[in-house]
């Protein structure tokens, strides 16, 4: 994936910023990774080489850890995440319902993000919300009894904002995204 | 360093808290139930609105955060507490109903019981917890405090002898600990059930200097939210308990595992862990006894595997969490290759009250086989869901029918998926079975960590046992073959069969699939993975055999299998609901002026069942499709 301009740079000062010019203990690799994606919101290639050499380890170690878990992206995220919650109670109530509603609206498949950025579709395994299933979570809030008809009602809600969402958004080229297993 | 004694110190801690509780009850106070589930329900909002509303008319009324009380069902909830009445519980609350209560109640004197759940204290004027059918089975050990104290504020756990039990224990020898945890036999609540004293002693006697104490909060199930809501409503209990294995064990370092998805019990769990250091409870010399510990929060980062105890401490260590050949156990040889005892968040939470009520008030409860009590997490068709404690023997039909109170809706019960994706599901006739690690293991279940979904007639069995085949498919760490390629093997059956394209052979070689994966897997991930399948083709045969014979899912889920179909007959021509709702416009009005669906643009989204008013009922699921040609040919 290419990087805008001005990217690379704000990448590098993030890390350099966690890792602080101290040796990285290896098994400190988790906690630097979550609090790198918690600052850019994904892990992108260069900051993974520079944890790698900073822990002393090889970059294929670091990229293992970040396919491994299924909390790290690899790939920028939406302006706006949407976490269609995927646990028992969610399925068996219509998650895969709100799923494919989601899918339909924003032209994206699950672990994708819209062309535009402004939205990324994730599913997660239940969120601990289970008895308002079928939950999704916008961003950080949780949303309890997510009908189709309430799908509409999330992306509506962000309609205002600049950039264009649904309709335009229909289009089948999606940007690839999360090249999870 | 102080001279006062160990004793002298708590008592000095507890009685300041007690003071500053004492001082809050003197006026009204308002307490929100903000545990996630809250929020989810909005209960920031109504938090706000009785904070605008008592400022508005100058009260003199705390407004304070709770926990989860466990009755989920009717979130957003609150307590509120106004000296001279009787403590009450409201549920469903909007800005409306908080208005009026500010108004009557906070600002008047009318509490408006007509709003209330319950009260908290026993009365002569309106029902408690214990006048409700839950009541009477429900018994709190662990969650007894959950929605009740403020788990931000330390005094209100001190005020209630929080922290007694390690005051205790410091002036106790460790084996004289370590006995008394033994001699309850309290069960992990992990899962496995195995003894925790036994697990305790092993790592004590184990050599080594540095020991670790690790506590469980993965909560990999998905579906479950036990140790979430512990750990969110009552952090501190399972802090204390974790200070109780430490000092048993001989270790001085402890870490709280916690899933990435809970930042909440994130959140809680580090601001309790901060104020008990302050108030001298962990860190260096814990009361002034020369014991010292201290605790970290360590974030999972999403992977189902890292619950299991050597890939949990192979992902602390910072590698993949895949797990590895036991023994050595984890008492011996667990993180960075020392002694390390990993438990459950609910098995640290039993410890304190088990210091200060003893092994036997702790076996009075439950079975001789497993003592104490079980938390679940009520889910799915249940009308009361919700987190709930009982003691162990309870039987599942008592869980789902009395507690739960029963299916929504004139629905009918199906089954209990218990134990999540390493569990089964129990139709009626095993409903009678008592809940304890033993007899659920016989029925082909487990006990798991605390997992019940309820399911309905509407739930197809096929799709229950696909959908927790493609989640331990997905969530295998791929080291041993079988669980990595077979159960990859048996979800393509299964998807196959869902879309009525099964066959008989294949079920038996879903059989057989279900036995190489069992036998042929290292971690109880593999171990367990088949139990879904197996106990649904036990109990459930004939469901696979309608997909397979008759490409007809009789519970009208597998999409494949079933079309949506409007009744004429029931179809009121002047309302429009359903074409609005339709995403794809494959709802279209006929020249009759009907509504009617284009087969081939419907995706079955659902979207025009869920809107078609209630009064009208017109839109129905057919299966299999070709009941479709029957029933439009009638209709011409
Ligand atoms: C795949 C897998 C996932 C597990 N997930 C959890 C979990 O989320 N929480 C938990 O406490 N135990 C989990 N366990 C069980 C642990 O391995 C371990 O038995 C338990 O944490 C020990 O604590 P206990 O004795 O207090 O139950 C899991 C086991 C396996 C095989
Ligand atoms: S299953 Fe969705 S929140 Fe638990």
């Amino acid at each position: 994936m290419e990087l805008l301009e001005g990217e690379k740079e704000q990448i590098l000062a993030t890390v350099d910023a966690i890792l602080n010019n101290q040796p990285l203990q290896k098994d400190r690799l988790i906690p630097v990774l979550q609090r790198v994606q918690a600052e850019l919101g994904y892990l992108p290639g260069l900051a993974m080489e520079k944890i790698a050499a900073a822990a002393g380890v090889s970059a294929v170690e670091v990229y293992g850890l970040a396919t491994f878990y299924n909390q790290f992206r690899l790939n920028p995220p939406g302006k706006h995440q949407l976490k269609v919650c995927m646990g028992t109670a969610c399925y068996m109530v219509g998650g895969q319902i709100a799923l494919e509603s989601f899918e339909r609206r924003l032209g994206i498949k699950e672990g994708e993000t819209t062309p535009d950025r402004k939205f990324s579709l994730e599913r997660v395994a239940c969120v601990g919300c289970c008895t308002m299933a079928p939950v999704v979570v916008v961003d950080e809030n949780v949303e309890g009894h997510v009908t189709p008809t309430r799908v509409d009602g999330i992306l509506l809600s962000f309609e205002g904002e600049e950039g264009k969402t649904r309709g335009e958004a229909k289009s089948p080229a999606a940007v690839e995204s999360e090249a999870k297993p | 360093m102080s001279t006062a004694t160990v004793a002298e110190q708590y008592r000095a801690l507890r009685q300041e808290a007690a003071a500053a509780v004492e001082a809050l009850k003197q006026k009204p106070v308002v307490w929100v139930g903000t545990a996630t589930c809250g929020v989810a329900a909005g209960a920031l909002k109504i938090k706000e609105a009785f904070e605008q509303e008592i400022k508005e008319r100058g009260l003199d009324v705390a407004v304070l955060e709770t926990g989860c009380m466990g009755h989920c069902y009717a979130e957003p909830m609150a307590i509120i507490a106004k000296p001279g009445h009787v403590p009450l519980c409201y549920g469903r609350l909007d800005e409306g109903l908080v208005h009026r209560l500010v108004v009557d109640f906070l600002d008047g004197d009318d509490p408006g019981y007509e709003y209330a759940l319950v009260a908290l204290e026993p009365n002569d004027l309106f029902p408690t917890f214990s006048d409700f059918p839950r009541g009477v089975y429900e018994e709190k050990m662990i969650l007894e405090q959950c929605g009740f104290i403020d788990p931000g504020n330390m005094d209100h756990y001190l005020a209630r002898d929080g922290y007694a039990a390690v005051a205790k224990i410091l002036e106790m020898k460790p084996e004289e600990v370590l006995a008394e945890v033994k001699a309850a036999n309290l069960r992990g609540r992990g899962g496995a059930g195995f003894p925790a004293g036994e697990k305790w002693e092993a790592c004590r006697k184990a050599p080594g200097e540095q020991k670790y104490v690790i506590c469980n909060g993965d909560e990999g199930d998905p579906g479950a939210f036990m140790d979430r809501g512990l750990l969110e409503s009552d952090p501190h209990r399972v802090i204390e308990g974790m200070i109780i294995c430490a000092y048993a064990v001989g270790a001085s370092r402890g870490y709280l595992y916690i899933r990435a998805e809970y930042p909440k019990a994130v959140e809680r769990v580090e601001g309790a862990i901060a104020r008990a250091r302050e108030k001298g409870l962990l860190g260096q010399s814990i009361l002034g006894s020369g014991f010292s510990f201290d605790l970290e929060v360590f974030q999972g980062s999403g992977a189902f595997v890292c619950g299991e105890s050597s890939a949990l401490v192979r992902s602390m260590e910072g590698k993949m969490g895949i797990p590895e050949v036991r023994p050595p156990r984890l008492a011996e040889s667990g993180f960075r290759g020392c002694p390390t005892v990993l438990n459950n968040v609910k098995t640290f939470a039993y410890v304190p009250a088990i210091i200060m009520k003893g092994a036997d008030w702790f076996r009075s409860t439950g079975t001789a086989g497993s003592p104490g009590t079980a938390v679940f997490s009520l889910v799915g068709k249940v009308n009361n869901t919700g987190l709930v404690e009982v003691p162990m023997g309870t039987t599942l039909r008592q869980l789902i029918f009395d507690v739960g109170e029963g299916i929504p809706g004139d629905k009918k019960f199906k089954a209990a998926q218990i134990g999540g994706p390493s569990g089964g599901c129990l139709p009626e006739a095993m409903l009678d079975v008592p809940i304890d690690f033993d007899s659920l293991q016989e029925a082909g279940a487990i006990m798991g960590s605390g997992g019940l979904v309820v399911l309905n007639e509407d739930d197809c069995m096929v799709a229950v046992a696909r959908y927790f085949l493609e989640f331990t498919q997905h969530e295998s760490c791929g080291k041993c073959t079988f669980c990595r390629l077979g159960t990859r093997h048996m979800l393509d059956i299964l998807t196959d069969i869902s879309r009525g394209k099964g066959s008989l052979e294949s079920l038996e070689l879903l059989q057989e699939l279900c036995e190489d994966v069992r036998d042929g897997s290292l971690c109880n991930l593999g171990k367990t993975a088949p139990n879904p399948v197996l106990t649904t083709l036990r109990y459930f045969r004939d469901e696979y055999e309608a997909h397979i014979l008759e490409g007809r899912c009789p519970s009208l889920m597998c999409k494949d299998l079933i079309v949506y179909y409007i009744e004429p007959k029931k179809c009121s021509k002047l309302c429009n609901v359903c074409v609005g709702s339709c995403p794809t416009e494959a709802i279209y009005t006929r020249d009759d002026g009907l509504k009617a669906i284009n087969q081939e643009k419907c995706v079955k989204c659902d979207n025009c069942l869920k809107t078609c008013p209630v009064e009208y009922n017109a839109v129905i699921k057919l299966s299999p499709p070709s009941l479709l040609a029957e029933k439009e040919g009638k209709s011409k």
